[in-house]
């Protein structure tokens, strides 16, 4: 599952291939969504929670509030479940391994605050660079010539003229890639803790405002 | 205690603190929290995203921590209650989310519970069932409130409120100016000990004859001591902390508890419960203690550790709903930062029949 992106996503992967998924584009409804989505997906399967043997979940980059809804949801499942293994992945990863581009390629998702999370690609399954943050105009020239993947670029069509499809993130996609990493012996996973690349906004109040006046 | 009661988990991430709390009945057998307290310190004051940060980071950790203290397995559990609101939404949403994890893997009802009536619910863990009715005095850093229930998973009714500061607010604003760091409750309380709550006669907010009876107002009170302690630092004379901080703190306490008596004389209630963050300073307990004997109250103030946030307030709520057997909620159950008083809790959709039982007002411990 993945909820780094407005896409709130979850799928189940048999070993194989894609059993079923639920993908659903609300960015302000993660909360809400998310744990409907898994009673979805698993019932269409004709399973049970508890007959899953590993959870993967997409670690960001991702605004917080969403992202943090799957983390907590992945981690709370795996203690519920008597520690099933949770592993993490780039949620830029499962975008890669969509678009199933050959040759070097860019993700970029929304970052808001008129920025996008980036990474490059030498193909669909190898992230060349760790995840950025930046504004667009300011990568455009080092992405130059480069197909860019995820909503990020397709908002920004001046700074990346071959934005490409798919837009938005799916669990299907991040689950058959971690089924393949898993199959290959289960190299290449995060830990499935929040990738924010951002601190806080925190404010130091202003040192103690005189309230007599002057 | 009684086997048939309800075994319950609950989960509090409204604010700064990771609460995981463990009940039986109204036997508390785990009270685990973990703290971003100490992080927003040097902010003076909540920062959300710090404290939805640490949520996330603590929230798996403390649920097993309290587990294992309470020595009970996650499968013997009869439901998992959480703060549905009202507080921070980021804060909350972490909360609710594992939540509905752990009720949703281990096969449990969910109860999306309101923070403040879990306020009132955490005292039976301390002396026993509430009566009914009960008044209730919440006062905090986020609230001030006078609530009359009657039954406290179902008629949670506000009779007053505060119109601008909560009281906990006060404490800290009035720590800042004096310098005395964040939170402000804990130290002002200490330095008062030692102080006259006679040597200066700050205003009581609100206690005119026409003033609305149990509304609240500290802005004033606020403005009132920074400008005389803003006085004394022009004069260039030194600021009496002490005394400062004891006759601000009287002002509070004077008018929570008057009100509060007022409000249980007029409504014909002889309980008085107060909670919240305040209700751990000492002053509080000790002048609710004397207005409430001469007026022939019962005062039940759960011990300073339980009227701090903590999950162990939101498994006492879920007990009950589960022991008189009110709607468990959906899996759909959204964080509210603004979950109105008169919502004990969130019970799932109605046209999710499957869910909705018919509510029973028997109660199972009777
Ligand atoms: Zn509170």
């Amino acid at each position: 599952m993945d909820t780094a992106t407005p896409a709130v996503t979850v799928a189940l992967h048999d070993g194989t291939a894609v059993v079923a998924e639920s993908t659903r584009v609300d960015a302000r409804r993660h909360g809400e969504l998310l744990l409907p989505a898994v009673d979805r997906v698993l019932k269409e399967a004709g399973t049970a929670l508890d007959a899953v043997t590993g959870i993967v979940v997409g670690v960001g980059p991702g605004p917080y509030t969403g992202l943090r809804v799957g983390l907590v949801t992945a981690a709370a499942f795996s203690s519920a479940l008597g520690g099933v293994p949770v592993h993490g992945l780039c949620t830029l990863d499962g975008l890669a391994y969509a678009s199933g581009i050959e040759g070097p390629f860019a993700v970029a998702t929304d970052a808001r605050r008129k920025e996008v999370y980036w990474a490059r690609y030498d193909d669909a399954r190898t992230r060349a660079t760790d995840a950025s943050v930046d504004r667009p105009a300011d990568i455009a020239e080092r992405l130059a010539g480069l197909p860019v993947v995820g909503a990020g670029a397709l908002l920004y069509p001046d700074a990346f003229p071959d934005a490409r499809g798919p837009e938005h993130q799916s669990a299907g996609a991040l689950a058959a890639l971690a089924a393949e990493r898993l199959a290959a012996g289960g190299e290449g996973f995060l830990d499935p803790l929040p990738m924010y690349l951002r601190r806080p906004d925190a404010q130091v109040p202003k040192n103690y405002k005189v309230v007599t006046p002057q | 205690m009684a086997a048939d009661e309800p075994l319950v988990l609950g989960i509090e991430t409204s604010c700064d603190e990771t609460g995981v709390g463990i009940v039986h009945g109204t036997t508390l057998l785990a009270d685990a929290v973990a703290s971003s307290v100490d992080t927003h310190a040097r902010f003076g004051g909540v920062v959300p995203e710090i404290a939805s940060r640490a949520h996330l980071e603590a929230m798996v950790p403390t649920i097993e921590r309290a587990l294992k203290t309470a020595g009970v397995s996650a499968k013997d559990l009869d439901g998992i209650a959480v703060t549905a609101g009202p507080g921070l939404a980021g804060a909350l949403l972490v909360g609710v989310s594992a939540a509905k994890a752990y009720a949703y893997a281990l096969g449990k009802p969910l109860y999306g519970v309101n923070h403040l009536a879990s306020h009132i619910c955490v005292d039976q863990l301390e002396h026993g069932r509430l009566p009914e009715p009960t008044m209730a005095l919440l006062v905090s850093g986020g609230h001030s409130s006078l609530l009359l229930s009657t039954d406290i998973t179902s008629d949670v009714r506000p009779l007053g409120a505060t119109i601008d500061d909560a009281a906990g607010e006060a404490f800290d604003k009035i720590a800042r100016v004096l310098d005395l760091g964040f939170p402000g409750g804990p130290v002002i309380d200490r330095l008062a000990r030692e102080g006259d709550p006679a040597a200066i006669a700050f205003p009581r907010g609100l206690s005119g004859a026409k003033d609305p009876a149990y509304d609240f107002s500290f802005s004033g009170l606020k403005t009132a001591v920074a400008r005389w302690i803003e006085a004394k630092r022009a004069a260039g004379e030194e600021v009496p902390v002490r005394d400062v901080a004891a006759s601000f703190q009287e002002a509070v306490v004077d008018v929570l508890t008057r009100k509060a008596v007022r409000a249980c004389k007029d409504e014909g209630v002889d309980h008085l419960m107060i909670g919240g963050g305040v209700a751990a300073n000492s002053r509080l307990r000790a002048l609710a203690e004397e207005r409430c004997e001469r007026a022939g109250i019962r005062l039940r103030v759960p011990r300073p550790g339980l009227c701090t946030d903590n999950g162990a307030m939101v498994a006492a709520l879920g007990a009950e709903m589960v022991a008189r057997g009110r709607a468990a909620s959906g899996l759909e159950l959204s964080a509210d930062s603004s979950l109105p008083v008169t919502d004990p809790h969130v019970p799932a959709h109605a046209h999710d029949h499957d869910h909705v039982h018919e509510i029973s007002k028997e109660n199972l411990y009777s």
